[in-house]
Order: structure tokens, then sequence, then C-alpha cells
């Protein structure tokens, strides 16, 4: 009994039908690789190719030809041939003669520093409140992300209504008489309210997705090591946040530099609103100034190359870890 | 009331994120993406309204129509690129097609395409696969397309309703290699409108001097009143108050070759314009750039201003049982030597893109030139005049004659800045130059910034 019951199951277990197995298991892996590879080359060749031919014609192409259309000068009529070639003259006109550049440059950055100080902050700070579960949190995270479903268009017309200078609310409410989307002291930070307003809400939503990530233990252990709740944030949860910290700050740039809507609903770039986005957007079109819209935006595209290259260096040494 | 000036007020519905996307595509991508954009914006944006009746369309209409519907080439049929984007032109001009059926048994196939999209994308919708006929502009925008060869010579169809035309709209119509390319609908002039009643009540004369006008607007003041309502939020309406201004000044002639920059802004000449405008400034309402030509056009009609150099339009803005109580006054002289006799009254019309005329394009065109076409249209959209000068007056509100007998009174007719001049100028460089001189009144800096540009666009 004792005797033939061990031997008999370590036989079967992990001698005899164990050896013949693993030689099955390694040639059936060794044929499906042999029978596939025709079809696995197709498969896998549409797999690369495809996405890598959209990004060549939706990517590649169009910035390509962006840089080399910005050294030209063409109405975007006829053949390529009637392009005249102008060297730098497009670059030159933009930094020395177009008054509209250098406040452009100026109110990009303003609007980077401004969404980067107060209105990036406020939706980390609006995240940790809500993350903590109080009573109509869920109630609150709605309100606040609602102005990010709301439409541009309806945007606009909130934002006018609450601005007009005759009809509007905040003149109302203040007693004031300002022109807040005419005078052009004033309108650019009237734009950035607006645009925080938006803003706001969509770090709340990142980075509460972020929190809710966070391992608990992690605060557990924090608490009984005799933490505060501010302890707590800065010193634990926060850099185990890294990686939604850094998505936050790249948004955040790309949301600065691609500012246009807001600025466009409200007087179309004109008048101390002046964009780069908006000064591509009124050189092409009808007014079809191809070559000199092309080398604006070669110009943003440098610009906003700086966070991106930054992101991607980071995610890659996150991978290498 | 449909012009380019609308285009910048219009833009507030049509933009939104994926037209940027779109036109910075077009701006990026350029050549690439000439034939994919202009097949969008010739299919994707409005659809196919055929503005008739089946039951009106002849046998043969509708025999090819069917066929036709694709290509909008052959058979009994046009295809008809439209940016009247708008309620009361659109439903307008589907009740002048459909008379059209009626008497010619010709179906016509309208692409209605938002009127912002129209404007920003014709460069390749003209290069694509446009519709044989479309809706434009007279003046330098129909005289670029024409020296690009994206147009059809229609002296042919001209021949026909030659004498129905008076020389203002003949000249309009003909570009610089003396062919003609435009067929001429209506147009509205630009005036100071202002309300009788509050004329009368007040006991205000009409001015005809600049000086006359000083003194109007001083008085206007001392009765509480803004007295020249002023809004330029959108940059172009201030574009018409330099035009005349000009035109006054240094006359027809010299603001066309300013507009073609063989004068130069600099030119001292330009420079008087500007110190006059300075000195008109502080009888218009103050803080134009925050308000809109809507807001401005309300603070007349509540008699809170006395007076708005505008285009017809503003008509849209009283009140219809009202209507009647608007009226206006040409803008007054300034130079007697130079006189007041060039108006400003943008044509809107219609051309034929390069893909040639077929019978039915040619009847199309000529019914459109002719006097019950165009009142026709009028009826439903009665803030314009008609172009024929055949055409019977008789139906006219008062304002409309009056505007008939200004434009036709006229020697010169000038076709606003943004239409005279190249798109190019117009739109990313005179508007923020306008403005900034509305803001601080800089006649030096707004002419050198105004002729460094223009040197770096008129090359």
């Amino acid at each position: 009994m004792t005797g033939s019951t061990p031997i008999a199951p370590p036989a079967p277990r992990g001698g005899a039908p164990a050896a013949p197995a693993k030689p099955v298991e390694i040639v059936e892996v060794k044929g499906k690789l042999k029978k596939l590879s025709t079809t696995d080359k197709v498969v896998i060749g549409l797999m690369i190719g495809i996405p890598t031919l959209i990004e060549a014609v939706l990517v590649w192409f169009p910035a390509v030809a962006s840089i080399v259309l910005s050294f030209g000068n063409w109405n975007g009529v006829g053949s390529l041939a009637r392009i005249q070639w102008i060297g730098v003259t497009n670059y030159q006109n933009i930094f020395e003669v177009d008054p509209n550049f250098w406040p452009a440059v100026q109110h990009n950055v303003l609007w980077l520093v401004f969404l980067a100080v107060v209105a990036t902050p406020l939706g980390v700070f609006l995240a940790v409140l809500l993350d903590r579960e109080t009573p109509g949190s869920k109630l609150f995270q709605s309100v606040f992300f609602l102005p990010v479903i709301f439409s541009l268009a309806l945007i606009g017309v909130i934002w006018q209504l609450m601005f007009s200078p005759e009809q509007g609310l905040v003149n109302g409410v203040l007693g004031t008489d300002i022109d807040w989307f005419g005078d052009s002291g004033i309108n650019l930070w009237a734009a950035l309210i607006a645009s925080s307003w938006k803003h706001v809400g969509y770090i709340m939503i990142l980075y509460l997705a972020g929190l809710k990530g966070v391992d608990p233990s992690l605060r557990e252990a924090a608490a009984l090591d005799g933490a505060n709740n501010r302890q707590t944030f800065f010193r634990v949860v926060f850099p185990a946040m890294k990686p939604i910290n850094i998505v936050v700050v790249v948004i955040t740039v790309i949301e600065a530099l691609r500012a246009f809507d807001i600025v466009f609903i409200i007087n179309k770039g004109n008048n101390g609103l002046q964009l780069l986005s908006t000064m591509i957007y009124t050189n092409s079109g009808a007014a079809a100034r191809v070559g000199y819209a092309s080398a604006l935006a070669v110009i943003l595209l440098v610009i906003a190359l700086v966070p991106i290259v930054t992101y991607l260096s980071q995610a890659f040494k996150e991978e290498n870890r | 009331m449909t012009g380019s000036d609308f285009d910048a007020l219009l833009r507030k519905t049509g933009m939104n994120r994926r037209s940027m996307l779109r036109l910075m595509g077009m701006g990026v991508a350029g050549a690439a993406a000439v034939p994919l954009l202009s097949s969008c914006t010739g299919t994707s944006n409005g659809g196919n309204t055929s503005a008739t009746s089946t039951s009106t369309a002849s046998a043969a209409g509708s025999a090819t129509g069917g066929s036709a519907a694709g290509g909008g080439q052959v058979g009994g049929s046009v295809s008809f690129g439209s940016n009247l984007s708008d309620e009361v032109p659109k439903k307008a001009y589907e009740a002048v097609f459909a008379k059209f059926t009626e008497q010619s048994g010709t179906t016509v196939n309208v692409n209605t395409v938002d009127h912002n999209s129209f404007q920003e994308n014709i460069n390749n919708y003209l290069q694509g696969s446009p519709d044989e006929l479309f809706t434009w502009f007279a003046g330098n925008r129909m005289q670029f397309f024409a020296e690009q060869g994206l147009l059809t010579p229609i002296d042919d169809v001209w021949a026909g309703f030659e004498d129905q035309y008076s020389e203002g709209f003949i000249n309009a119509s003909t570009a610089a290699d003396g062919n003609k390319y435009f067929v001429p609908f209506y147009n509205y002039p630009w005036a100071f409108f202002y309300r009788k009643s509050l004329f009368e009540e007040k006991g205000y004369e009409v001015p005809t001097t600049l000086d006359e006008l000083k003194t109007l607007g001083a008085t206007m003041q001392a009765d509480g009143l803004a007295p020249i309502a002023f809004g330029d939020k959108d940059g172009w309406p201030a574009m018409g108050t330099f035009d005349y201004l000009n035109m006054r000044t240094n006359g027809y002639q010299f603001h066309m070759d300013l507009m073609a920059h063989k004068e130069a802004w600099t030119d001292p000449k330009v420079k008087t314009v500007f110190d006059t405008w300075k000195g008109l400034l502080p009888l218009h309402q103050s803080d134009p750039l925050g308000r809109t030509w809507q807001e401005a056009a309300q603070s007349m009609v509540k008699k809170e201003a006395g007076m708005y150099l505008l285009g017809m339009f503003v008509g849209q803005q009283m009140p219809t049982e009202e209507y009647d109580d608007l009226d206006f006054f040409a803008f007054p002289e300034i130079d007697s030597t130079i006189g007041a006799d060039a108006v400003e009254a943008p044509i809107d019309g219609f051309l034929a893109s390069s893909k040639g005329l077929t019978d039915q394009s040619r009847a199309l065109l000529t019914y459109l030139a002719s006097p019950e076409a165009q009142l026709q249209y009028l009826g439903g959209d009665p803030s314009n005049v008609a172009a024929n000068k055949t055409a019977d007056t008789s139906g006219y509100s008062p304002l409309q004659k009056k505007a008939v007998e200004l434009i036709s009174s006229a020697k010169n007719i000038s076709q606003f800045l943004d239409r005279d001049t190249r798109p190019d100028f117009a739109s990313p460089v005179v508007i923020p130059a306008l403005q900034q001189f509305l803001k601080d009144g800089d006649v030096d800096s707004v002419t050198n910034s105004l002729e460094d540009q223009a040197k770096t666009i008129f090359v």
C-alpha cells in the first residue's frame, strides 16, 4: 500500500508523461510559427504598415510640406511650380515686420504661465478635495467637469453673456462698466478666465483618475508613521503620481499653445488677443498666404516640440526602469 | 444683406476646432490636400438641395436631371454653388430657381455651403470639382480668380443684356483682361443711416459737408446722444469708414490705386485721411472694439445714437413695424474739388467656374441677369436693390428707391475694402492696423505699419 501508491503517482506526474509532453509542446509552437509565418508576415506587415502609412501621410508629410512651404510664396492656386522660393523672407517678415507676432508670442506665454500657475493647480486641488468621498462628491465632479463637455460654440455664448459690457452678468453683479472683451488690457484675462473654466475640469478628472489608482496602503503606511494629511499628499501621494503629473504638465503646455477657440469666438484673435494659432488661421483660409501661414505653423511646431520631446523622453525613461 | 462683410460675423457660428484643423491642414499640407479638401466642400457641407418641384420640371428636364445630379454638367440641369446659407437669402434663392425651372424646364442643383466655409475654401473649391456657377463678389475678389484662370469668361452671355446695365456694373464685371466674368445680381449702398423720427423731433438737418457733419455731431452730443454709432469688434466695419474718408479726400482713383498698393500708405494724402478720422473719433461711440455692428445698430434703433455709417443691411436690426422710419444720407463731401459722387455699394452676383458653359448655365445666367429674377429675389430679401437698371422700382420701399437713386447717380462704385484689395492684405493686416489706430489714434504708426506690411505682401 504505502509502497505502491507513492511510487505510482510520481511516475506519471513528474516522469513519463511530462517528458514526452514538453517536446510535443515545443514542436507545436514551432509548427505554429512555421505554419502561420506567411499569414503572420502579412498580418504583421499590415499592422505595422497601415499605421506607418497613416502616420506618414497625415503627420509627417504635412509637417515636412509645411516646413518646405514656409520658404515659399504661394497663393494656393495652380501647380506647385508657381511657388516662388524666397528663402527665409517669410521668417524675416514675421520676426521683423508683422506687428502681431511678438504680442502673439507674449500672449501664448502668458496663457501658459496662467494655466500652469493658476488653472492646473486649481484642478489638482479640486481633485484632491473630491477624492475624499465627501457627501455630494459625485455631484461636484459632474459640475466641475461639465464645461469640458460643452461645445465650444456654447462656451462662447455663455462667456459673451457673462462679459457683455452692457447686458453682461459680470458687470451687473460688480456694478462696473468694464468693456471686458473690447479693452485690450483686460480681454486677455477675461479669455483666460473662460479658458481656465474649462481647463480646471479637465485637469481635475485626469488627476482624480490618477488618485484613485494610488495604492491605499501607501496612505495607511504614511498615517501609521504619523504623517498628517498635507504631509501624506506632498511626501507620499504626489511623488507616487509622477506619471500623471507628467501628463498634466504636458497637457497644460499643449493646451496653452493650441489655445484658439475662445479667443476666436471673442474677436477672431485681434485687438489684444493675438495668438499664434489665430494668426495661422487668419493668414491661411481665404487669405491664402500659404507660405507665410506655414512659416507661422513651423514656429508653433518648434515651440510645441519642446514639451513633447520632454514628455517622450520621460515616458521612455519610465519604461526602461 | 449678404456680403463679405458678414464673413466675420458668421465665423462665430461656423468656427470650431475641426474647421481649425482642416484649415491648419490646408495651410500645412498645401498641394496634397487640395483635391481632398475641395471634394469635401463640394459634397459634405450642404448636400444637394434641388430648388425645383418635380411637377414643374419638363419631361426633358426630369429625364436628364436625375442622371445629371451627380456630375451636374449634362442634360437639363445646372449645378450651382451657393454661399447663401442664411435662412432669408436661401429661401429667396429657392423662389428664384423655382421660377427659372418653371420657365425653362432646367433643374438647378443647388449646393449650399455655410457662408463662411465657402469663403475660406474658395481656392480649393475652384481647383477641385466646382459647380458650374457659383455665388461671388465683384471687384478684386473676382479679378483674382480670373487672373488665375479659374473662371470662364461670359462675354457672349453678356451680349444679351449689356444694355440693361449701367457702366459701373459693367466695369465691375470686367476683369483686367477685358473679358466679362461676373453677372451682377444685387447690391446695397453704404451710407449714414438714421431714424427720421429722431431727426424730426430734434430738428436736425442732413449734413452735406464734413463741417456740417461735425456741427451736427456737436449738437447731438449736447442733446446727450452719441452722434455716430460705431462697433468694430469684428474688424471690418471700420473699413467702410476708411473707404469713404479716403474717397472723399483723395478721390476714387487714388483709393483704388492705394488698394492695389500703387500708392504708398505713408503718402501724406493717406495721413490726411487718418488725421480727419482722428478728428471725427470723438463723435463716434467710445470703445468700439468691444461692440458688434448689431449692438451699435441697436443704439441707433433705440435713439441713443444719432446716425450710423453702415451698409443697408443695418435695416435688419430695425423692428419690422418701424422699418419705414429708417432713412439715410450719403457720406458728406470733404473736398469740393473731389465731390461726393463715389459710392460704396458692394455687388453680389455670379461667376462661371472653369468647367465652362453649357446651354443650361447660359440660360440660368441670362435669367439671373434679368430684372424679373432680381425682383423675385428682392421680394424675399428687401435689404438690397436690383443690379439691372431696367428693373421696375415701383414695388420698392422708399429706402430702396433712395438707394437706387444714390447708386445710379454715382460716378464710381467701390466694392468695400476687403473686396477691393487682396484678401491676404485685408484681413490679416488692415483689420489689426485699423483697430490699433482706433485705440491709440497714432497716425504715423498706423500708416508706417500698413506700408511695411504691404511691402511684404504686394511683391
